[in-house]
């Protein structure tokens, strides 16, 4: 079983029917965002969409899914909620002291509006705009997005990312609180800020696929559950708004690396580098749709960061064999990302590409000037790969030195075996190994 | 739905400033002030003496303690505030930055906790 299972469904089915669970999946988001600007309350939207989750378990048994079933939740849902907030009403009105209580709704909801819905239009790019709100935390956006959107529990979202369930549901009170008591709005932000605000919801989608990619603590180095999650928050955010292409480069960027997943371990659960995957083994699905959609979002000549990513990652792609790697590309692709996008991290991508197409001396001088800056000093793929360079270049002691370096700096065991058995490769069997616990 | 827009800044970089530039940021300060009442979302707002006029009181033990300056040492002092009426965030985090000091120091949005209205309707 996957570690990452959808608990508050887990929960109200003891045996989970397949259709009700592909549902939830796929609905949780949109009933929820519609819940929620109905009643301008993430949790009275939260505890209705549960109720009539527990509904359809019992109802769906007995009667069979309805032909519909995301309509059939959203209309139980909608019902729920209405209750709820004439519950509310209620004792507010009778106890207007229970401050707490009547802080729960929000004061400009109209009840009458609200009674007349009838249709339900999609309001997950609201939803998303507001969960990925500037003036939240970069964490607090993440868990907001992974716990509405995507419907996973606070105990999922904790274990993914390997944190204590309190502090998961407390940072995801205090953005609740917060969204309510400044006022975030629950809107698409005018054109004026849009770029910049889809631009944090580009981040919060990539940072949960990076997070499952290579996870930054733990022995799993890929959770599978958190990346398809993060492709699906992709492919929505495409479908919301089509015409951006920066939407269509952040999906084929998360796809083409996802593509190779299997490739990246083996049988033993060691690091495959790129260079010495097996490319049978890369998904040629992923990659076609990945491809497709750089094409697509290339041509509408508004090149972006994510799109440049998406498209050296299809060079990589496109490659049968290693040595069939257009380096020349992706150097000129990588020049054109420090234009538009300059920092430490690229200049470094940016050298190992040059020690690819010009020679390894070329890219070692480059990737000691990416890090002169001392920004990079923590960073543990620039150790590594100057590490690489050198050993490559036959400068074995220092290569040593480098890997050692690198194994301190990663806390992933995945990344730390592959360090160390490059450690091993490059000390001389009765040579003095370097200390690695500094 | 009130905001108080608080203006923190450098007084040193303040009192550096040449009179005629201190009077180009005044001037800049009456437009905006005049636009927000146009606009209806005015309360009230005022710039603040110097830190070296603060005086910090606290009651400890029953006792009072007055001391000199602010309490806490830190590198923008508050210099201001702008009290204002907004419909949502957005709306008053973009007359924050409309707010001359928000070029040089930082403005922080608080939202009012606004007192719960009786339920007599």
């Amino acid at each position: 079983m996957f570690p990452l299972r959808y608990g508050t469904f887990a929960a109200v089915m003891p045996q989970p029917s397949e259709t009700l669970e592909q549902v939830f999946r796929e609905e949780y988001g949109r009933i929820i965002a519609t819940l929620i600007r109905l009643s301008g309350s993430f949790d009275l939207a939260e505890e209705a969409l549960q109720e009539a989750f527990t509904s359809a378990v019992a109802n769906w048994e007995r009667d069979g899914t309805p032909g519909n079933p995301g309509a059939w939740l959203t209309t139980v849902a909608h019902r729920k909620l209405l209750d709820a907030v004439r519950r509310e009403k209620t004792r507010s009105d009778k106890q207007p002291e229970l401050e707490y209580e009547t802080e729960r709704l929000q004061p400009y909801v109209e009840l009458a509006l609200f009674e007349e819905a009838v249709e339900y239009p999609d309001d997950r790019l609201q939803l998303i705009f507001t969960c990925c709100h500037p003036s939240l935390s970069r964490e607090a956006q993440v868990a907001l997005t992974l716990r509405t959107l995507g419907g996973l529990t606070t105990a999922e979202i904790a274990r993914a990312f390997l944190l204590p369930e309190s502090t998961l549901a407390q940072r995801l009170v205090r953005a609740k609180n917060k969204i309510r008591i400044a006022r975030i709005p629950y809107e698409v932000p005018p054109l004026k800020v849009l770029q910049e605000r889809l631009a944090s919801v580009q981040s919060v989608i990539y940072l949960i696929f990076n997070e499952s990619y290579s996870a930054t603590a733990g022995n799993s180095l890929t959770r599978k559950d958190l990346s398809a999650e993060a492709i699906r928050l992709g492919r929505v955010l495409c479908r919301l708004m089509p015409n951006e292409p920066e939407n269509s480069g952040l999906l084929a960027l998360m796809l083409l690396h996802d593509s190779r997943r299997d490739a990246r371990v083996n049988d033993r659960g060691e690091l495959v580098i790129l260079e010495e995957q097996d490319r049978s083994r890369w998904d040629r699905e992923e990659i076609a749709e990945g491809l497709r959609l750089v094409e697509q979002a290339l041509r509408l000549r508004r090149v972006g960061p994510l799109q440049l990513q998406a498209a050296i990652a299809a060079v990589h792609a496109e490659a049968q064999a290693p040595d069939e790697t257009d380096w020349r590309q992706i150097v000129a692709l990588y020049e054109e990302l420090m234009r538009i996008s300059p920092s430490p991290i690229v200049a470094l991508n940016q050298a190992a590409a040059v020690a690819m197409s010009e020679g390894f001396e070329q890219g070692l001088v480059l990737i000691e000037k990416a890090g002169a800056s001392g920004k990079l000093e923590n960073y543990y793929l620039f150790h590594a790969a100057r590490a690489d360079l050198l050993r490559r270049l036959n400068r074995l002691p220092e290569a040593a030195m480098a890997y050692s370096r690198a194994a301190a700096l990663t806390t992933n065991q995945v990344e730390q075996q592959y360090v160390r058995r490059r450690l091993s490769e490059v000390t001389k069997p009765n040579g003095h190994l370097p200390d690695m616990s500094s | 739905m009130k905001y108080m827009l608080l203006i923190y800044d450098e007084e040193q970089a303040w009192s550096k400033l040449s009179e005629n530039e201190r009077q180009q940021i005044y001037k800049e300060y009456g437009q905006l002030s005049g636009e927000l009442k146009a606009a209806g979302q005015f309360v009230t707002g005022s710039q603040l003496h110097p830190t070296s006029a603060a005086t910090s009181v606290r009651v400890r033990d029953g006792k009072g303690i007055v001391t000199d300056g602010p309490f806490a040492e830190t590198r923008e002092q508050l210099g201001g505030y702008f009290l204002i009426e907004a419909k949502d965030l957005d709306e008053a985090t973009a007359i924050a930055a409309r707010i001359p000091s928000a070029r040089m120091g930082t403005i922080e949005v608080r939202p009012l906790v606004e007192a719960a209205t009786p339920a007599t309707a």
